[in-house]
């Protein structure tokens, strides 16, 4: 086990990246710690799988350094790192049995027998797996192969860190639960270190203590669950992240204070003086009211989802949602609407003004 | 698994028997241009003939001639071996190949129309072509081959003759298994390299374990269409050799023509035809049957 540091690396398939397009990765530095649970959240294309395979190896960044701990491990080969990783696609061996599949990483490294033997039932037994130990590997349905790939990346002891890319994919819905719960469990028992790459929030969030957000290459932000939901960076992360997600407005600046709506909001940070560049305001529907005063709206549409409703208003061009509780009144027409100051931000250009 | 079970519900049920009128046709087409043919096969093989249409009743007579015959025991023997070693060689030859090939690129066209190219060549064209390509006087390879001190005539000495009938068919064949190869390999999606990589399994682990397992449907298949083809091998031997020198390429095919057209032994001919065909469908059966067994479990 061992933290993994991510030293100024970037990404490029391009044999010579000329601009900005080009680079898969974009500069980023990026420390894991040691037995962590962290999520790589992102949409399709932005960049997951690229960091993932540069962490186990199968990639060579084209700038930068990998380290696991005092190590630095950027030439290495896969199987020098003494990583597992989990696809997206259960990869078994065929024609082997569940034990042999199992055994499989450990005979490749010339083990004694013995001790492989006592790894392969231990994980068994960890996996549920005891049972179909004798049984060909191909018989077994997809949530069965996942954990074979799972499993013949736990039979090495002191596995670095376990990589999941979006293990879940072919997966039934009612035992995707069951299978994530069993990988806490797993995280909890042996404590290594477990990095998921997913593009579904709900797996990330209930998966991982850490979450970091991808978008167009770049990390965005990199928080617990509740972070990311009540201080996003970026109003990728607030658009991504939740359900609806947040609000995006455009507003002007005036002295630090965002203009909307011909008013001046309050807000829960300020836009340095002088700053530059495209700004808006981010608010989540879970902070937006309403109220006898305030920004005039037209209501739109609204969604019954049971305990609440998401209400979707309009102001000019400009369309807000906002959840309104059971049993709440929608007003007619002629509205107002205001914003939790607490949880109302100013973004220049897709960042969080005054984030360090 | 869901399958499995789907199907066995489907059979407790009553079967709907429409479905045999839309097979109609091409039993139809099926009987015209294969059974009706077959049978007069059949007729010509339990009977005696001298022309005119007068036919007498022999019974299983020729099937036994032919079974008993020392000539035909000989064009067998000789069949199995040649068909033997072309496999032996043919079949590692390709996957060889094919594991070589580029993946991705422009190279990955080029190899595939270079490996094409043999087999759009007309089979007696290969033979003419292989024919004077081997001739000791004037053929290249033939002087060649004589040039580096070995004495090589294919139309006077039988090894010869042998391994310029074995060469021509490795020409012109290995490509077939090349390319169902290639397809298979390149099936195989990138994740199962990247695991044996994490797994630390070296370069003939990943050839035992992932490569030859998902090859292992293609090389049926080109196990089976290189069986049948080179146990019914019949222009190329006939265009290159002729079956000499003697009969010592004479396969069965070609002793089969022989005896048909040569002799106008249409009884013998005929049984003979009916035992090499059963031959053929019997080791086909077996093979896949074999093959396919576990895949089933």
């Amino acid at each position: 086990m061992s933290m993994i540091t991510l030293k100024d690396i970037r990404h490029s398939y391009a044999a010579s990246p000329a601009d900005d397009m080009d680079w898969a990765l974009k500069e980023m530095s990026v420390q894991w710690d040691n037995g962590g649970a962290y999520a790589l959240l992102g949409p399709s294309g932005c960049g997951k799988t690229t960091l993932l395979n540069i962490i186990s190896g199968l990639l060579a960044p084209t700038e930068g350094e990998v380290w696991f701990d005092e190590r630095n491990v950027t030439h290495q080969p896969p199987d020098a790192r003494n990583i597992a990783q989990v696809f997206q696609f259960p990869v078994v061996y065929d024609t082997m049995s569940v034990y042999d599949n199992l055994a499989f990483p450990l005979r490749n490294r010339g083990i004694d027998e013995a001790v492989v033997d006592k790894r392969v039932r231990e994980i068994g037994a960890m996996l549920d797996l005891s049972d179909t130990l004798d049984k060909r590997a191909s018989g077994l349905t997809a949530d069965g192969k996942q954990k074979i790939s799972l499993g013949r990346g736990l039979v090495r002891e002191d596995v670095n860190v376990i990589m999941f890319d979006e293990p879940l994919t072919v997966i039934d819905p009612h035992l995707k639960w069951l299978l994530r719960s069993k990988l806490k469990e797993l995280h909890q028992r042996i404590g290594a270190t477990m990095i998921y790459v997913t593009h579904d929030q709900t797996e990330a969030l209930t998966f991982a203590d850490q979450v970091v957000v991808m978008h167009d290459g770049t990390v965005v932000q990199i928080g617990t669950p509740v972070e990311l939901f009540e201080r996003p960076q970026h109003t990728f992360v607030g658009h991504f992240i939740g359900s609806p997600g947040m609000n995006v407005l455009p507003c002007s600046l005036d002295g630090g204070k965002a203009m909307f709506a011909g008013r001046a909001l309050q807000t829960a940070n300020a836009a340095p003086a002088g700053a530059k560049g495209r700004s808006e305001i981010g608010v989540r529907p879970e902070f937006v009211r309403f109220a006898g005063d305030g920004i005039p709206v037209n209501v739109v549409k609204s969604i019954d989802l049971g305990r609440f409703r998401v209400v979707e208003v309009r102001h000019g061009d400009d369309s807000i949602k906002l959840l309104v509780p059971e049993g709440e009144e929608i007003p007619a027409d002629g509205a107002y609407v205001s914003f939790d100051p607490a949880h109302t931000r100013v973004y220049i250009d897709g960042w969080m003004a005054g984030a360090s | 698994m869901a399958g499995w079970r789907g199907q066995a519900d489907m059979a407790m049920k009553s079967t709907n028997q429409k479905a045999w009128f839309f097979v109609l046709p091409v039993v139809a087409l099926v009987a015209f241009n294969a059974l009706i043919p077959l049978m007069t096969v059949v007729n010509y093989s339990v009977q005696e003939t001298f022309g005119n249409n007068v036919f007498f009743w022999e019974g299983v007579k020729w099937f036994e001639d032919v079974l008993h015959s020392e000539r035909f025991h000989a064009s067998l023997l000789r069949q199995l071996s040649f068909t033997g070693i072309i496999l032996v060689i043919e079949i590692p030859l390709g996957v060889a190949i094919a594991l070589t090939m580029p993946q991705k690129g422009f190279w990955v066209s080029v190899c595939l129309v270079l490996m094409a190219l043999p087999l759009l060549i007309p089979w007696n064209v290969v033979g003419a072509m292989w024919n004077i390509f081997a001739l000791p006087d004037i053929g290249l390879l033939g002087r060649m081959i004589n040039g580096i001190g070995i004495d090589y005539n294919f139309t006077q000495d039988p090894t010869a003759a042998w391994f310029t009938t074995i060469l021509m068919d490795v020409w012109h064949w290995t490509s077939l298994v090349v390319l169902l190869a290639y397809a298979g390999l390149r099936s195989i999606p990138d994740a199962y390299y990247q695991a044996a990589k994490i797994d630390g399994a070296g370069g003939w682990a990943v050839f035992r374990h992932i490569q030859l397992p998902k090859m292992k449907r293609v090389l049926t298949i080109a196990i089976l269409l290189r069986f049948m083809d080179s146990f019914m091998i019949y222009t190329e031997p006939f265009v290159l050799t002729g079956g000499g020198p003697g009969n010592t390429t004479t396969f069965l095919s070609i002793d089969l023509v022989k005896i048909a057209l040569g002799q106008f032994d249409l009884g013998p001919a005929a049984a003979m035809s009916l035992i090499y065909f059963l031959i053929v469908l019997l080791v086909c059966w077996v093979f896949y049957t074999l093959m396919m067994k576990d895949e089933d479990q």
